[in-house]
């Protein structure tokens, strides 16, 4: 009935677990080179959070980006940055935030639409006009990171209730390797760094919780099942009894994502490819970071005490 | 592998109903109109993002707020003090209090008791809150007394401005017969307005950017301006300026306000020799006192001011008995037509200031919904064919169970009246890759239980009661992070928030029943000696 061959042939025991220094190593690299990053080069922030004025022009014939360049830059208004939007008649400006008042933003809009037009216009098409205003930006600041922080503790609190402390301890610790990782390609590449970002972030801790919970489910069946197999030797049992069920779910994942990638225009291309990166970072992470975690939180020899003085079921 | 009855039957409501609700996005608006009653009507609202539209976030300007309840408070502490004959320099509004100096600090127990005369209690609001007063006085032994308005009845105050405000908005926009505006509270102080296909916003926010607060007053004419300008002008008068372009004129106008634009019920534009004017008319009771003020002052002038600008300030010819009237001044039948609408809509209680804007053109709008249709479309099919090559049979009673989770999103979201933005199409597309995960995980516990020796169908029963809770454990994890980013997201992220939640809603739905009713069809139809999963 089968057309294609198993992906994940059966009875795999790749032993994970014994490379798992190395991959601790990378991962603090990582880490490391996120903060460092963050530090040093610090995010392309989108006027979501910095501030300052989105334009998007549609010109007639093939936009003359140097000479708006020039025009903008003659106005007074600071750093004007010009970027082709997808095609060449669109162009993207972006301008940094006016000192001042809101007002000062509005104006800044006005002359910039004005000086377009009398160089370039008139057949000038203003597809978006964004302004943000400096207060504003700090609230969505605050408020993004204030929602990753409470969706990670109440999934904390979510774990530990239906398994054990060192479950949630272990997702948890998982999704901030997971979170850093995304933020480091955001610092490395020059995508910009805005409300959807945001929100690609927290697919990406979604969907690794997602992944590290089917594993977990799976260790905690097999802790009742083999009670006196060592810790290390159970989570390599369980990444392999659920490899072929990892492997699956994140190919289609990365198909659709991938098709939304290519086709799904340049607004949402940032968006796409950090979930593309944050969802190969989170299936690793369940294997790397959270089921090592629970080794190191001696998961096993507690809840084996306490599984053999309760009776055996069957 | 037996499913109960009612299993099957709510499965087929389900569908029937998601697919009544899915009809109205296909239909055009007159023919949804004339649909029976008990059928769905909504559908799914587009975002600006997709439609095109102004999105405008304003801020109601609290500081002025409790700046006018002060400067009103002056008054009061006047009219209270003046009765007790206590003495006192220096009344006024400093920062956010008013504050005096009594010329006898010795009677400052006198003046605090009188003070107390004009400070009520506030209405209780919850447990213990019924000794709150509105305003906190404190005098220090010089004489010193300090009044500010305590933190309950600031936050009650810029509260009630702000649902003013929210309603004099409304007032305004729909003046404009501006379609489908939506107009929300944000907050502690802000107004979320947001209209679709609206290209230019400016017309919108000149509208908005007006407090459009109409007093009349009567002109000092025997007071020089100069003098006022200086500070040595009689008590009771002010300087206002003119709102003419032309020649910066300074006119003195007694404080008293004769008559404001409360009074007012009607506003028209019209025009008087050639030139364009705006007629109104007083309630009964602004007539009777216009018809007053008419009769007692023929011969002087009455400034008309709007926003602490004089507008015109006529000649009094005649009484005016009919309690209409009319305001001249530099107009063109545009900005006629925009004080009318203004006045008929009423003041704002404290201006607003505009601090987020978006503008999305509707061309935007239409190249993105183009390209997260083209993206959805590949991304289902991709998936699709996966899914049957991988999984043969099993593959394509997944994609149907996925068909259906598709199906049931758009029903759920038109059902809700939910908006679909485009991080919201990525939200459908990525629940499509998560979706199929459900099967996934039931078709790969299938295969280890059948690979452990079990019978078919005892295969096929372990293997779904199994996957089950770790479907269930999964999902109800992304559930959590989808509900809070709804919770805490603003705009791009509640978009995407929605179609999150509701489609992990869904998958489980389809996961857990769907697939199981097809699976149990076929097993019981095929009775495969063995399983191929």
């Amino acid at each position: 009935m089968r057309v294609l061959p198993r992906i994940v042939p059966d009875g795999t025991n790749f032993p994970f677990f014994r490379y798992r220094h190395w991959a601790f190593a990378a991962s603090v690299v990582v880490i490391v080179a996120a903060i460092v990053m963050m530090l040093v080069r610090g995010f392309n922030l989108g006027i979501d959070f910095a501030g300052g004025i989105l334009l998007e022009v549609k010109t007639p014939g093939p936009a003359r980006l140097a000479e708006m360049r020039t025009t903008l830059g003659g106005l007074g208004l600071g750093e004007v940055a010009l970027q082709e939007a997808g095609s060449s008649d669109l162009v993207l400006i972006r301008v940094v935030r006016q000192p001042g008042d809101e007002s000062a933003q509005q104006a800044a809009i006005e002359k910039i639409k004005q000086a377009l037009d009398q160089s370039f216009g008139p057949g000038l098409d203003y597809r978006r006009a964004e302004f943000v205003g400096p207060k504003v930006g700090e609230e969505l600041r605050r408020a993004g990171t204030l929602a990753v922080v409470i969706a990670l503790v109440l999934v904390l609190v979510y774990l530990w209730f239906r398994f054990e402390w060192q479950f949630g301890v272990g997702a948890i610790l998982a999704c901030v390797h997971d979170v850093f990782a995304v933020l480091l390609v955001f610092t490395v590449s020059d995508l910009e760094f805005n409300l959807s970002s945001i929100a690609a972030i927290l697919t990406v801790v979604g969907y690794s919780l997602n992944d590290t919970v089917v594993v977990f489910d799976r260790v905690r069946e097999n802790l009742r099942r083999y009670k006196t197999l060592p810790i290390d030797q159970l989570i390599d049992k369980s990444v392999n009894e659920t490899l072929a069920r990892t492997v699956m779910t994140t190919a289609t994942t990365l198909l659709a994502l991938l098709a939304l990638y290519l086709f799904g225009g340049p607004v949402i291309q940032g968006f796409v490819f950090a979930m593309l990166f944050g969802i190969l970072v989170g299936t690793y992470s369940t294997t790397y970071i959270a089921a090592p975690v629970l080794y190191y939180l001696k998961l096993r020899p507690a809840a084996l005490a306490a599984g053999e003085s309760a009776p055996r079921p069957g | 592998m037996r499913i109960p009855a009612w299993k099957r039957w709510l499965v087929a409501v389900v569908c029937v109903v998601a697919v009544l609700a899915l009809v109205p996005n296909f239909l055009s608006r007159e023919t949804v109109d004339r649909l029976p009653d008990f059928l769905p009507k909504n559908h799914v609202v587009l975002g600006l993002d997709l439609q095109g539209g102004s999105q405008l976030l304003l801020e109601v300007d609290a500081k002025a707020v409790v700046k006018d309840r002060l400067e009103q408070l002056v008054g009061e502490v006047r009219a209270a003090l003046r009765p007790a004959q206590i003495g006192y320099r220096g009344l006024g509004v400093q920062g956010e209090a008013v504050v005096l100096t009594l010329t006898d600090p010795s009677k400052l127990d006198q003046a605090l008791s009188e003070l107390a005369k004009i400070n009520p209690l506030l209405p209780a609001a919850g447990f213990g809150a019924g000794s709150i007063r509105e305003l906190e006085i404190e005098g220090r032994n010089d004489g010193r007394i300090h009044i500010a308005l305590s933190e309950r009845a600031r936050a009650e105050r810029i509260g009630a401005a702000v649902t003013q405000a929210l309603e004099v908005v409304r007032r305004r926009i729909d003046e404009l017969g501006t379609r489908e505006a939506s107009i929300q509270r944000q907050g502690v102080d802000r107004i979320l307005v947001q209209v679709p296909g609206e290209r230019n916003p400016e017309a919108i926010k000149r509208l908005l950017g007006k407090t459009a607060r109409l007093t009349f007053h009567m002109v000092a004419m025997e007071v020089d301006p100069a003098e006022v300008r200086a500070g040595r002008g009689p008590a009771g008068v002010m300087l206002v300026e003119s709102a003419e372009r032309s020649g910066s004129r300074e006119w003195v106008l007694y404080r008293q306000v004769e008559l404001s634009g409360e009074n007012l019920v009607d506003a028209q534009a019209t025009f008087q020799n050639n030139e364009p004017v705006v007629s109104f008319r007083f309630d009964s009771q602004g007539a009777r006192k216009f018809a007053r003020i008419t009769q007692e002052n023929v011969g002087k002038l009455f400034a008309i001011v709007l926003d602490d600008k004089v507008i015109s300030a006529p000649r009094i010819r005649e009484p005016i008995l009919g309690g209409s009237g009319i305001i001249s001044g530099s107009f063109t039948t545009e900005t006629a037509n925009e004080l009318a609408v203004l006045l008929r809509a009423g003041a704002l209680p404290a201006p607003l200031t505009v601090i987020e804007e978006r503008t999305v053109g509707p061309d935007l709008g239409a190249d993105s919904i183009r390209a997260g249709v083209i993206a959805s479309i590949v991304a289902l099919v991709a998936v699709i064919v996966f899914m049957v090559l991988y999984y043969g049979l099993f593959g394509v009673i997944a994609d149907l169970a996925l068909l259906l989770n598709l199906v049931l999103i758009v029903a759920a979201m038109s059902l809700l009246g939910a908006t679909l933005t485009l991080p919201g199409i990525a939200g459908i597309v990525l629940t499509m890759g998560m979706a199929v995960d459900s099967n996934v995980l039931i078709f790969e516990r299938i295969h280890e239980e059948v690979r452990t020796g079990r019978t078919p169908l005892s295969a096929l029963e372990t293997g779904f009661d199994e996957a089950l809770r770790t479907i269930v454990d999964a999902n109800l994890t992304t559930l959590i992070a989808g509900a809070v980013l709804f919770q805490f997201g603003t705009g791009p992220i509640k978009g995407f928030a929605v179609t999150l939640v509701i489609g992990v809603i869904t998958t489980m739905f389809t996961a857990v029943t769907v697939t199981r009713i097809m699976v149990a069809a076929w097993y019981w139809r095929a009775r495969p000696a063995q399983l191929a999963v």
